[in-house]
């Protein structure tokens, strides 16, 4: 690293050691407002949701001791936690899976050689540009069951579309095919992978006469198996937390017809901050905590069977 | 790279090239047909955001529906505008976003850079506890967050929106290490020979030169105050200082079923998050190719 000429090798080792210490210090230094950040804003957080989990805890005045209490009542009496947790995982099968598959599929037809495929490119992208309350009441509107636009388009082709938000049936599919609209995301993500594979790859498969069914499934998938566990882990996390587009659309998180889109963080808000049983959200907190951990780590673990990494990093 | 047919083609390509160029047009006309049915599927949703928002109540109602409005009332615009103290919104978010963006860009380079370039003892483990939280779900924290900022009597200001930005976020300091690590050690080592500090290396050679990683990562910090709901909805409960996104709800329970007064107000919250992207698209298409786990 240093090469300064020793006139003595002690003087030498010193002052190499003097570098380092330095370089120590800057470290620290430049990584100290995440140290401050991470106990202030998780790490403290995190022990005191722990705690609390335990007690009666309202805010306010109460926090006795209770033990396991929170957490048998939530598994035991409360229906409406299952309700929750039912919905979730619902909401969860359905729309990691199918923006996996869509983003794959529209990354594979945008990766072609066709004009305008730039603007293609951009409008697909746009709607995950949209996003926040506006996009919410936007939706609302579209899914209108008389007026809205999807039942109007659906009429042309001679279906009587649903009730959709007003139908407990139909209102977690209106909410998965909201957030399928925002699939250009994930798309961007595989296009960039797929455009920096290698072209060797596929003129080598070429010159073997391979398809190009062959050559996505041996080539373009494997090179892009990262991406796709890198959207799947976050998009498991961010779909387990669906919260906005629920509280929104069911007038300031009501939970819908018949609870139907009663989330788990939706039922977790209601009972800390409407009901102030902060003590049972945190327990809520923590078996969420813990199932979306057991996923990451099944994920993580079957990852080395099917994730390829290019240079073995 | 594509477009070398003297050496990257098959022999065997010479003798079928008519049929086989038939059938590669083919293909791309008929995938160029689906590509634009899929965009008109995407965009019309927003086609329609805008036509509502120029419609008459009454147009609305009319069955069929019409696709584009019998007369464009610019005026439900206004009318929006003024039925909710949107203008007051709009500054109560932009001086939240002003910070934000700030805050957000200043502690997450400077942050990155002891991740990516500076040796010291603990980094490794350090670095992957930071990856580790990225797998927190967002409400197991933020229940005890809200107890602390009320217990340091900062509910009912802009502080727990702002602050916390300033201490770095797990998904920005992994982008921007990455986007360090691909610029040569040598350089910040020539940078020390010549005397300079680690503050000097950082803010005068790799913010600059990471300029297309930093822009995405304004972009995005911006979206993210910008749409923020859960935030405002936790720590803001008076009415002038509401942020859009609040205002809009407020307004949407105001409104009712005025769609065309509702559509004007989402037009006119989506506007500057539509701007900044074409604005950046270039920097933030660079940006986000090296978020992937795909680094080559």
């Amino acid at each position: 690293m240093i090469s300064s000429l020793p006139t003595a090798p002690d003087m030498a080792k010193r002052k190499f050691w003097n570098m380092r210490r330095m370089e120590w210090i800057f470290g620290y230094t430049f990584v100290l407002p995440w140290i401050i950040g991470f106990l202030t804003f998780t790490a403290i957080p995190l022990i005191f949701s722990l705690f609390t989990s335990f007690t009666n805890y309202n805010i306010t005045s109460q926090m006795n001791w209770v033990g396991l209490q929170n957490y048998f009542n939530m598994f035991t009496q409360d229906q409406f936690y299952w309700q929750s947790l039912g919905n979730t995982a619902y909401y969860v099968l359905f729309s990691v899976p199918l923006n996996t598959l869509g983003g794959i599929t529209l990354a594979v037809m945008l990766n072609k050689r066709i004009p305008g495929m730039r603007v293609f490119r951009t409008i697909y992208y746009l709607p995950s540009v949209l996003s926040g309350v506006a996009v919410y009441l936007l939706w609302e509107e579209l899914l209108n069951p008389s007026t809205g636009y999807i039942n109007v388009i659906l009429s042309w082709v001679g279906i009587h579309g649903p009730a959709w938000l007003y139908d407990p049936a139909w209102t977690k599919p209106a909410l998965i095919l909201m957030q399928l609209w925002g699939l250009g995301g994930g798309m961007l993500l595989y296009l960039n992978a797929m455009k920096s594979t290698p072209e060797q790859l596929y003129e080598a498969a070429d010159l073997d006469g391979a398809s190009a069914w062959q050559k996505f499934l041996h080539i373009t998938l494997p090179m892009i198996t990262p991406v796709i566990f890198f959207e799947m882990s976050t998009g498991l996390i961010g779909a387990f937390q669906v919260f906005q587009s629920a509280y929104v659309m069911t007038n300031n998180g009501g939970g819908g017809p018949l609870n139907s889109l009663l989330f788990y963080n939706l039922y977790m808000w209601n009972e800390a901050f409407v009901n102030y049983q902060v003590g049972y959200a945190n327990a809520m907190a923590w078996i969420l905590f813990i199932i979306v951990m057991i996923i990451t780590l099944v994920n993580l673990g079957i990852s080395r069977y099917w994730v390829h990494y290019e240079g073995g990093d | 790279m594509a477009l070398n047919p003297t050496q990257a083609r098959p022999r065997q390509r010479m003798t079928t090239w008519t049929s086989e160029k038939v059938k590669d047009r083919l293909s791309r006309f008929v995938l160029f047909l689906v590509l634009s049915a899929g965009a008109l599927l995407i965009l019309s949703p927003v086609w329609w955001m805008v036509a509502t928002s120029l419609k008459s109540m009454g147009e609305i109602m009319h069955f069929p529906p019409t696709f584009f409005p019998e007369h464009w009332q610019w005026s439900n615009y206004i009318q929006a505008w003024e039925s909710a103290p949107f203008t007051q919104y709009t500054l109560n978010t932009l001086f939240i976003t002003a910070f934000v963006v700030v805050g957000t860009v200043l502690s997450n380079s400077f942050i990155a850079y002891g991740f990516a370039k500076l040796q010291f003892p603990g980094r490794n483990a350090m670095f992957v506890l930071l990856l580790g939280t990225m797998m927190i779900p967002g409400f197991v924290t933020m229940i005890p967050q809200y107890v602390l900022f009320s217990k340091i009597h900062w509910v009912g200001t802009y502080l727990p929106l702002i602050v916390p930005s300033f201490f770095g976020s797990p998904f920005f300091i992994f982008m921007l290490r990455q986007f360090y690590r691909t610029i040569p050690n040598e350089l910040v080592e020539a940078a020390k020979i010549d005397g300079a500090s680690h503050f000097y290396i950082w803010s005068r050679i790799m913010v600059p030169l990471t300029k297309p990683a930093v822009l995405t990562i304004a972009v995005f910090a911006f979206n993210g105050a910008w749409n923020d709901f859960l935030g405002p909805l936790l720590y803001v409960n008076t009415q002038s200082m509401y942020t859009l996104q609040i205002g809009l709800t407020q307004f949407q329970g105001q409104a009712q079923t005025d769609w065309n007064y509702l559509m004007a107000a989402s037009v006119l919250v989506l506007l500057p998050a539509v701007l900044i992207f074409f604005l950046f698209q270039k920097y933030f298409i660079e940006g986000t190719s090296l978020t992937g786990a795909s680094k080559g």
